[in-house]
């Protein structure tokens, strides 16, 4: 019974594709990816509409106020409002804007982002895209958002976007690092840069009790947090929000967008941070793994998007509790202190393997990491070389 | 079904290459020569060489795309020709001209001499190994060990010499 619900959606599309088993194979090949995108797009669209609610009335009440809640039963229909105001708004393009360019950066942005969650393993034998280079395929296209990005903020031909994607970009690369550089010592351990087959390796339980997600050994805590910052950074969400920082450049490299080019970029930034954290939680939350062999019983995509919608909320509850960073000192921590504390990550995650997997391996981890953590931290502190201010250039 | 993919992927990257060397406004041809490089990476899937393809887009377009945007909007003031208070002659023009066809024609010969000279034509299509990432991994950590090492000093030594750079000079 329970394994029947856990594969309801894969039996459904084999239903589907035993409609046209007889057609050549090229036909039911392309049929296949078209259920599974549809099906990706469906589920992540519906999830954007409800987090573009969700986050405003979350974030309404820890602002003391109420939030959304005019449209439908507690404003719940707010998104489908939003999405007829931006569609019947005028689209206006700038004169001395690059037409072309101007009008693909959105698209290339959304469509980035939508390939990237193709490859993440939403439960039990679904996955949309199954790759042997998964975990690559999701940073090589995720790449591309730069040159998006840099698209959208040269073709407005605008001083404003240029800084904001100037700004971007250069977050953007610098965060990139350290978030990739985290996801080395889970591939290493597992020995396979397959979402799938990263998921399966945190399956068991240590003492019968603790799931095996790599979470909870010192390296994968350390590097989890890391990789959650990074990909704050990446998807630009506060506090790291600094590329459209409103009140230094209005809004960044949309400022020449509006209508449904603008509600693009949201998208786009929507999916990037549901890709991201549904990447987080393939590579240290288990995947669709349950957290307990007694809950083996609830569906396995289920617990993904459980824990989906956990890290989403730990962003909107960062968006409404820090303020913004200033640009030098998000681009100084992550060259400083990120970079080196995701090579610990690396070298602790192989002293584990070393030392057996055990509870030796544990410690001697997690020494590895307080020790050079420490270390960072009293070797790099700036504090105490605050000195009086002095303007080479403002005097 | 291959045979209808390669010829897209071949007209796309051929379309991209020749608009990235005509096009007047550099900035496009930067935009068109990424979707040339696409299309490579694109050829590298349909041989079934996953990674190579995606370490192609990682790199080309994930970094050297946006390092040579970059460098054309630093470098240059627009996009129309810019020559200062000299224009070329017609015969400076000519010479240079002359100069890239040749450069372009001796790596064009090069190109078709290595691809010529590889064993790997003689394959028939179906009988290609597909390589998946594991074996490249093992063939990095076996036989190709030293190269792999180097490569990553070097790339360590461009790190820190970046840094090195931008440091802020003691006053």
């Amino acid at each position: 019974m329970s394994s029947a619900l856990d594969q309801i959606f894969v039996h459904g599309k084999r239903w589907l594709l035993s409609w046209i088993a007889a057609a050549p194979n090229w036909i039911i090949q392309i049929t296949s990816s078209l259920i599974n995108i549809v099906a990706l797009l469906a589920v992540f669209l519906t999830l954007f509409a409800l987090m573009s609610v969700l986050e405003r009335k979350i974030l309404g009440r820890m602002q003391n106020r109420y939030g959304p809640n005019r449209v439908g039963p507690f404003g719940l229909f707010q998104p489908i409002a939003d999405g007829i105001k931006m569609l019947i708004k005028e689209d206006i393009v700038p004169a001395r804007a690059d037409k072309v360019v101007h009008f693909l950066a959105p698209v290339i942005l959304a469509a980035v982002a939508i390939l990237t969650l193709g490859v993440i393993p939403y439960g039990r034998h679904m996955t949309a895209f199954t790759i042997d280079g998964g975990i690559l395929f999701f940073f090589a296209v995720g790449s591309a958002t730069e040159l998006a990005v840099f698209m959208a903020g040269w073709a407005s031909n605008n001083k404003f976007s240029m800084l904001g994607a100037m700004r971007a970009i250069a977050q953007m690369f610098s965060y990139e690092l350290p978030l990739i550089i985290t996801v080395l010592p889970v591939v290493m351990i597992v020995g396979s840069l397959m979402p799938d087959r990263i998921v399966f390796a945190q399956g068991e339980y240590t003492l019968g009790i603790v799931p095996r997600w790599f979470v909870f050994t010192p390296w994968g805590a350390a590097a989890f947090i890391l990789f959650f910052v990074s990909g704050l950074v990446e998807s630009n969400r506060t506090p790291f929000d600094v590329p459209e920082g409103e009140s230094e450049i209005v809004a960044g490299h949309m400022t020449e967008y509006s209508g449904f080019k603008y509600a693009t970029f949201f998208l786009a930034e929507y999916l990037g941070m549901f890709a991201v954290s549904g990447l987080a939680v393939t590579l240290f939350l288990g995947g669709w793994q349950p957290p307990a062999r007694l809950l083996e019983f609830v569906p396995s995509y289920i617990w993904f998007f459980a824990k989906l919608s956990v890290l989403l909320f730990v962003y909107i509850w960062l968006r409404g509790t820090l303020p913004r960073t200033r640009v030098d000192q998000m681009i100084n921590v992550a060259w400083k202190f990120m970079l080196p504390m995701a090579f610990t990550c690396v070298i602790a995650a192989a002293v584990w393997h070393y030392a057996g997997r055990g509870m030796r391996g544990w410690l001697w981890s997690l020494f590895v990491i307080v020790f050079v953590y420490t270390a960072l931290s009293i070797l790099l502190d700036t504090r105490r070389k605050f000195a009086r201010r002095v303007y080479r250039f403002a005097e | 079904m291959n045979g209808a993919a390669f010829i897209v992927i071949s007209v796309l990257t051929l379309a991209g290459a020749l608009a990235a060397a005509t096009l007047p406004n550099l900035m496009h041809a930067a935009f068109c020569l990424v979707v040339a490089l696409l299309g490579l990476a694109s050829f590298f899937f349909l041989l079934g060489a996953e990674f190579v393809g995606l370490a192609l887009v990682f790199i080309y377009i994930g970094a050297v795309a946006v390092l040579i945007v970059f460098t054309i909007l630093l470098t240059r003031r627009d996009s129309k020709e810019h020559h200062g208070i000299n224009p070329p002659t017609p015969k400076a023009r000519a010479a240079r001209a002359g100069s890239g066809i040749l450069i372009a024609l001796a790596v064009f010969a090069g190109l078709t001499w290595a691809a010529l000279k590889t064993q790997s034509l003689s394959v028939v299509p179906p009988h290609i190994q597909a390589l998946t990432v594991k074996q490249i991994g093992q063939a990095l950590m076996t036989g190709y060990v030293w190269p792999l090492q180097c490569v990553g000093l070097l790339l360590t030594a461009a790190l820190i010499g970046a840094l090195v750079l931008v440091m802020e000079e003691k006053r």
